[in-house]
């Protein structure tokens, strides 16, 4: 029996997080892969919205902010358990970019650009100046969600680090999961369809502002979830979760691996997660490198480097 | 294969890997060299690594050379705290010092209580050793202090309304927030309370507004970077004539320079001995400590002191004493040993931490400066 695309590609994602860590030497490689999970995930979002609908969002960190501060605010103030904060932040991030979305999706070309970068900025800028809910720019603590002693309870000791790299090694393959299962689905084929051209798609009768709504809404929440999972495994957050820089590096991530494929996209992931890591050498040049790197990549495999690099070795076989 | 052994020896010196074998002493710490926080951190950096090699040319620690594991972590609190895990997982340093910021530090001080590492921040903000925690303790005065020094001055010059206009960045954020939170106690009033944000490139309004106010007295503005300069501009060209003061935030010669010396003309701050080096009186108790470090930075550098950068050497020079007073490099004798610090002259002030201080400091070591013809004078 041959498996499907699909499935091979949950299988390695799945080997990959799984065997890893029999070479971690330290416990600081698992706060690394849980970082890459977390922005894996987020990036999964962008592969949505970009790859699959051919929008494109520099703000998206906004809702990664809105998430962030849902796991920080909700259990102190309403009393909600850490893991429904994160559902709750998930839920207003997409009632946001419904909002947002809605009457905006209607229009061709990049003002979803546009309006998203402005979005991401006035969440930034609310998270900083309403200092007595937000703790301002000094950031607040964000409370632990209890599932390691959960965990203790049942006799399975953890440390922070590892405890946090399974669990959202967990999140990001049921996270690419959900994307890959939509891209096989009608509404995936109908959202590549209004990539390749919303004209074409609307003559064979896909709703295109109602689609591309649907994209940008579950990009929103893939966001939330990733900076809910950041905020409660850092236990602290500032409002630069929700900056634009963090918008930039998300959609950059996706580009650079492929931001048609969510194998490719993780991989951009892995990649900027880990350049600054081990850059920390040339740290003068750290960011000349990186620079140098992304360039490279536009010029030599513009489909980002798994696509690319999948194609190249494709061809070589036949 | 002797040569072999040789060749990977010298390679392994090369890149300065150096096996945990080696009796050597691993500092590590983590601060905001580049990014908007830079103008604290690259002055830190600058001086733990100098301090690091003075150290090491005098003989290290008792004979063992320290190591100083550096990372830049560009203000991003989500870069800090995984250096900060790198630092004890992966580098096994005996001690932490850095976060430039309060966000950075409390990233790092969470991974630093878990692992039971002492780690002495370099950032502002009470709440980083209010409440104590066992592991944590902090060298730069915090912004209540700096408020309560201010505050001290108003009183003794019989003002009791006063305006405040505040930066929106984290610093003056924070310390409008201590200010108003202390202000009571002094007797003083505040009638009028504006900001900006930290890129705006004028103030006028709100100075007219303040001015406008009845009964204000004088003008306390909290911030750091550009801001505080222009409002120090704008406030000469508006000619309001109240006192009017600034933060420890902008203690430093730049910022005379940035708001033009006839604009900064008697406004009064509170700021470091570092700043008034060559004023200090002979039987003044940091007159050593603080002019060696102004004359060691600058010879390295070529770059003025600032008081961040004198934050950093009284982190190095308290986990150094603790160090060798330790006799160990064992990190929970390293943290007792700091907090039986006593009476260890800083640039800064001196420090004698205990179990329920992890500051050390007061008033005293604050020092109320004023701004006359573009230099510092002591006014207490």
């Amino acid at each position: 029996m041959r498996l499907s695309a699909k499935w091979t590609q949950l299988l390695i994602l799945f080997l990959l997080i799984a065997l890893l860590p029999l070479f971690f030497p330290s416990g600081y490689y698992f706060r690394v892969g849980a970082l890459i999970f977390v922005n894996g995930l987020a990036v999964i979002g962008i592969v949505i919205l970009t790859g699959y609908a051919g929008q494109i969002s520099l703000g998206h960190a906004g809702f990664a902010g809105i998430g962030a501060y849902a796991s920080a605010l909700a259990p102190g103030h309403l009393g909600l358990h850490p893991l429904l904060a994160v559902v709750l932040g998930a839920l207003v991030s997409a009632a946001v970019a419904w909002l947002v979305g809605r009457p905006i999706l209607r229009l061709k070309g990049y003002y979803l650009a546009v309006a998203s970068l402005g979005f991401g900025i006035l969440v930034a800028m609310v998270l900083s100046n309403e200092r007595a809910l937000t703790g301002g720019p000094d950031g607040m603590p964000v409370p632990d969600p209890g599932l390691r002693d959960l965990l203790k309870d049942l006799g399975l000791k953890l440390t922070g680090g590892e405890f946090w790299y399974w669990c959202c090694g967990l999140c990001l393959l049921i996270g690419a999961w959900a994307a890959l299962n939509l891209q096989a689905s009608p509404t995936g084929r109908a959202l590549r369809a209004l990539h390749g051209s919303e004209v074409a798609a609307r003559t064979v009768g896909i709703d295109v502002a109602r689609l591309k709504l649907q994209a940008f809404t579950i990009s929103a929440v893939y966001a939330s979830v990733a900076g809910s999972l950041l905020a409660m495994q850092n236990r602290f957050i500032t409002p630069d979760v929700a900056g634009f820089m963090h918008s930039i590096e998300m959609v950059t991530m996706a580009v650079l691996g492929g931001v048609g494929s969510v194998i490719g996209a993780i991989f951009g992931a892995v990649i900027l997660t880990l350049l600054p890591q081990v850059l920390t050498v040339f740290a003068d040049y750290e960011q000349m490198v990186l620079g140098a790197v992304m360039i490279l990549v536009m010029i030599f495999l513009p489909e980002g480097l798994i696509p690319s690099l999948a194609r190249k070795l494709r061809g070589r076989g036949e | 294969m002797k040569t072999l052994t040789t060749t990977a020896l010298a390679l392994i010196a090369a890149l300065g890997v150096a096996g945990p074998g080696l009796a050597e002493i691993r500092l590590g710490a983590s601060l905001s060299a580049t990014g908007p926080a830079s103008f604290l951190g690259d002055p830190e950096a600058k001086t733990l690594e100098m301090m690091v090699e003075a150290r090491n040319a005098a003989g290290g620690i008792d004979g063992e050379p320290v190591e100083l594991v550096l990372y830049d972590d560009g203000g991003d609190p989500n870069k800090a705290l995984t250096f900060a895990t790198r630092l004890v997982e992966d580098d096994e340093v005996v001690a932490i010092i850095g976060g430039s910021t309060t966000g950075t530090t409390m990233s790092i001080l969470s991974v630093a209580e878990d692992n039971e590492i002492p780690f002495v921040s370099l950032a502002g903000a009470v709440s980083i050793i209010d409440p104590v925690r066992p592991f944590v303790f902090k060298t730069p005065h915090t912004d209540r202090m700096a408020c309560e020094k201010i505050f001290t001055d108003m009183a003794a010059r019989g003002i009791e309304k006063i305006g405040m206009i505040s930066g929106t960045d984290g610093f003056g954020a924070s310390m409008q927030a201590q200010c108003k939170d202390v202000v009571g106690q002094f007797g003083i009033e505040i009638v009028a309370d504006e900001t900006y944000g930290p890129k705006d490139a004028d103030m006028t309004p709100q100075l007219t507004k303040i001015r406008g106010t009845e009964g204000v007295q004088a003008v306390l503005n909290p911030g750091f970077g550009q801001g505080p300069a222009i409002v120090t501009r704008n406030y000469h060209q508006l000619g309001i004539d109240l006192p009017f003061y600034q933060s420890h935030g902008v203690a430093s010669d730049a910022f005379i320079e940035l708001a033009g010396a006839d604009a900064a003309e008697g406004l009064r701050l509170p700021g470091t001995a570092l700043l008034i080096a060559g004023q200090l009186a002979e039987d003044d108790p940091q007159r050593a400590v603080v002019q060696a470090y102004k004359a060691e930075f600058e010879a390295a550098y070529g770059m003025e002191v600032s008081t961040f950068g004198g934050y950093a050497h009284d982190a190095f020079a308290l986990v150094i004493d603790a160090i060798s007073r330790a006799g160990g490099t064992d990190p929970a004798a390293i943290r007792d040993a700091l907090e039986a610090t006593s009476g260890l002259v800083g640039t800064t002030g001196t420090y004698s931490f205990s179990a329920d201080d992890h500051l050390g400091l007061d008033l005293s070591a604050f020092r109320l400066l004023e701004i006359r013809d573009g230099g510092w004078v002591p006014v207490d």
